[in-house]
């Protein structure tokens, strides 16, 4: 639905997958390989009916796996083609072996995972267990808190993924149904800004190139180059960090929505910092917002990039903090360690001097809302521990029933 | 359909020397005699699965093909390789590439059969236009001689080893070949090394349709099936003689058989060749083992036979 228009930006009302295809739709890859799975579904429905209407140069291969949808992929970057596919929780999981051959290949794939609880039990809801599980496969990892974050991200991500100094595949991830399902407004950017933007993809090796055969996948097992090949694919991802500020800097320059390493509210004179990532955030703020209308000295981190961990930036922001809480969409099972955000945030930490005290709040695990209150508890206790200097526990599960 | 001896020695050798398979070895018997069947000014993208062929072609730096080749995991050379040609067909339809490619995937027994199958079905059934080629050893022969789901009954092998309660597999293999054509694509052959005009012009055959085909090769291994590794093509034969690996083609859903067996031979002159049945020649006990896979052979060859239409 078109709710008005300029020159650039169209505003509509439409649903998260929605705005995935649309922004599969103007990308306009050469190949699409994928398999349905809720709450990613509706994503290559839509994709499925823009191929059958003729609004793509796209080649779908409507694969009979996830496992097999990764694979493909695979082979047609190997052969030069840009490609998208896109998934969710188990789909992921199926996908695992094949996330680390696309990433030391260095292929760009470019891939939309609408978040969901993995299994067992099984749960469709949304939480971030699929793709924290695929943390260290090497992908560039996307969080977004809406539809138009989700479509901004998709964009920006065939970039960051292309970039020659980069040349890793990238997850952009949404949270299922509460993104994936529920119509947001949002803006879309026209066509030809979009293709502008994304540029003609020119690989330097393909399979299809007759003048230069080459090899993927060649057998490291005598000479031993691998440790070499992993090091360079963490260069890469350090690299990643720049090109991902500036191409969300250029972003901003098309759009009027300028995109950074993560963002974030009243850290100018909080004294305690609550940090999330994915449609949390959207809850966080408003209640943050709140608080700090009331005087309560806090702010809030929206953690957009996971993969690069922005550590340095992070550490950063945080300097002079008394307190801060991390909340986690999803556990680790490292017995009382807490989520990943947390762990990771809290070994970013380790060599400063004077370092903010730390809590994590589990929360959400297979769609349990995280409701303003939830919320407000938190932040009345990040407040306690910023106060008495103390923290009571370190690992807290928010909105459990106990 | 066809090939001499004198225009195989002008085709161009994809797969070159000096790559680390055994002395002996089938495998690369099987891809030199499929790659006789390319078509001339083609190019190629050859796909392995995980196994003996690509360990021992693709260390790096260095390669043995002398054309494009990707391995990406152990089950999904079929995956990969639709990937490959939906990007060809892709970039093709959009003017981005002038060449004419094909397709072909080399993949062992294990990758085809077991672990690699839902991939091969699901890219058969998807239509995609590919050779797909088992060089069949009927076992896990890169990892050291375990069964598969191509290794027949009563074969010794390090899973499936015989003993005071076993006589080795306790099971058929499943026939693939028939599975394959069960998902009724433009072509399907069972092949041998040991009958290389009737392989080339399979490949022939399966290079020239506009899908997918698939070919069924034997090709023996003697680390594995424990005969003198000079005889890889003598044991192959055996293997077509006796009929326990018959040769057909399934052309358009038409079954034929390619190479006609006159005086089909007992299985046991090719079992007794090879260390793996050993154990079934030495213990009495093991008679009746022999005595049945003579019966799946009779059984398995007047089927093929009624569905070419040569049974009386």
């Amino acid at each position: 639905m078109v709710v008005s228009n300029n020159e650039i930006n169209k505003t509509v009302a439409i649903v998260g997958t929605d705005a995935i295809a649309e922004a599969m739709r103007q990308i306009d890859p050469d190949v699409v390989a994928a398999y349905p799975i809720t709450p990613q579904t509706a994503i290559v429905e839509t994709f499925a009916q823009m191929v059958a209407d003729g609004q793509v140069n796209t080649n779908y291969v409507p694969v009979e796996s996830e496992h097999s949808a990764m694979s493909a992929a695979i082979g047609a970057a190997a052969a030069g083609a840009r490609v998208m596919t896109a998934t969710s929780s188990q789909g992921l999981a199926l996908m695992w072996e094949l996330l680390y051959i696309a990433s030391g290949l260095r292929l760009p794939i470019v891939m939309p995972n609408v978040n969901r609880a993995l299994s067992a039990p099984i749960n469709i809801h949304c939480d971030h267990s699929d793709s924290m599980g695929a943390r260290d496969t090497g992908w560039i990892q996307l969080f977004s808190e809406n539809a138009q974050e989700a479509y901004d991200n998709t964009i920006q991500a065939m970039r960051i993924a292309e970039h020659s100094d980069v040349l890793l595949p990238v997850m952009i991830l949404l949270d299922g149904f509460i993104i994936s399902h529920a119509i947001d407004r949002m803006e879309l950017l026209d066509d030809a800004t979009v293709r502008k933007f994304v540029g003609t993809y020119k690989p330097e090796d393909s399979l299809l190139n007759a003048s230069q055969p080459v090899t993927y996948g060649a057998f490291d097992g005598l000479y031993g180059y691998y440790f070499e090949f992993k090091r360079q694919q963490e260069e890469a991802m350090r690299n990643s960090i720049k090109v991902i500020r500036e191409v969300g800097q250029e972003y901003g320059a098309i759009s009027g929505r300028p995109y950074d390493l993560f963002e974030s509210v009243g850290l100018d004179d909080a004294e305690f910092v609550i940090i999330a990532l994915g449609s949390a955030a959207g809850t966080v703020r408003s209640e943050v917002e709140c608080l700090r209308e009331s005087g309560m000295p806090i702010g809030m981190i929206k953690l957009r990039v996971f993969r690069p961990f922005p550590a340095q930036e992070l550490v950063a922001a945080l300097a002079g903090k008394k307190a801060v809480a991390v909340l986690d969409r999803s556990d680790t099972f490292a017995a009382n360690m807490g989520g990943p955000v947390f762990i990771e945030l809290r070994s970013a930490l380790y060599e400063v001097e004077k370092k903010p005290l730390l809590v994590n709040y589990v929360y959400g695990l297979g769609g349990r809302d995280l409701s303003v209150e939830l919320v407000n508890k938190a932040a009345n206790e990040l407040a306690g521990i910023a106060q008495s200097g103390q923290v009571k526990q370190r690992v807290n599960y928010l909105g459990l029933r106990e | 359909m066809g090939i001499s001896l004198k225009e195989m020695t002008k085709k161009p050798e994809i797969l070159t020397g000096g790559h680390r398979l055994c002395v002996g070895c089938g495998a690369p018997i099987a891809v030199r005699q499929v790659l006789m069947g390319a078509p001339d000014g083609v190019q190629l993208v050859v796909a392995n699965p995980t196994g003996c062929l690509e360990v021992s072609t693709s260390i790096y730096p260095y390669t043995s093909w002398n054309c494009s080749y990707i391995h990406c995991a152990f089950e999904n050379a079929a995956s990969t390789l639709s990937g490959v040609e939906a990007a060809y067909q892709s970039l093709k339809r959009q003017g981005k590439i002038k060449d004419d490619y094909r397709f072909v995937v080399f993949g062992g027994d294990g990758g085809t059969y077991d672990i690699g199958f839902q991939a091969l079905s699901g890219a058969l059934e998807r239509g995609h236009r590919m050779v797909y080629v088992c060089y069949n050893n009927e076992a896990y022969m890169n990892t050291g001689i375990q069964r598969s789901g191509a290794t027949g009954l009563g074969t010794w092998t390090t899973t499936s080893p015989h003993g005071e309660k076993s006589f080795g597999k306790n099971q058929n293999r499943k026939d693939l070949t028939a599975i394959a054509a069960a998902h009724n694509i433009p072509y399907v052959a069972q092949a041998s090394i040991s009958h290389w005009r009737d392989l080339v012009k399979k490949a022939q055959k399966a290079f020239a349709v506009d899908g997918p085909a698939f070919i069924n090769v034997l090709a023996p291994c003697h680390r594995g099936w424990r005969y003198p590794m000079e005889q890889t093509v003598e044991v192959a034969k055996l293997a077509v003689q006796t009929c326990s690996w018959p040769l057909y083609e399934v052309e358009n859903g038409k079954w034929n058989i390619t190479v006609k067996v006159r005086d089909k031979k007992p299985v046991e002159e090719y079992l007794k060749i090879q260390g793996r049945f050993a154990h079934l020649f030495k213990e009495e006990k093991h008679g009746d083992v022999l005595r049945l896979i003579q019966e799946n052979v009779d059984r398995e060859w007047e089927k093929l036979r009624s569905l070419s239409g040569e049974q009386e």
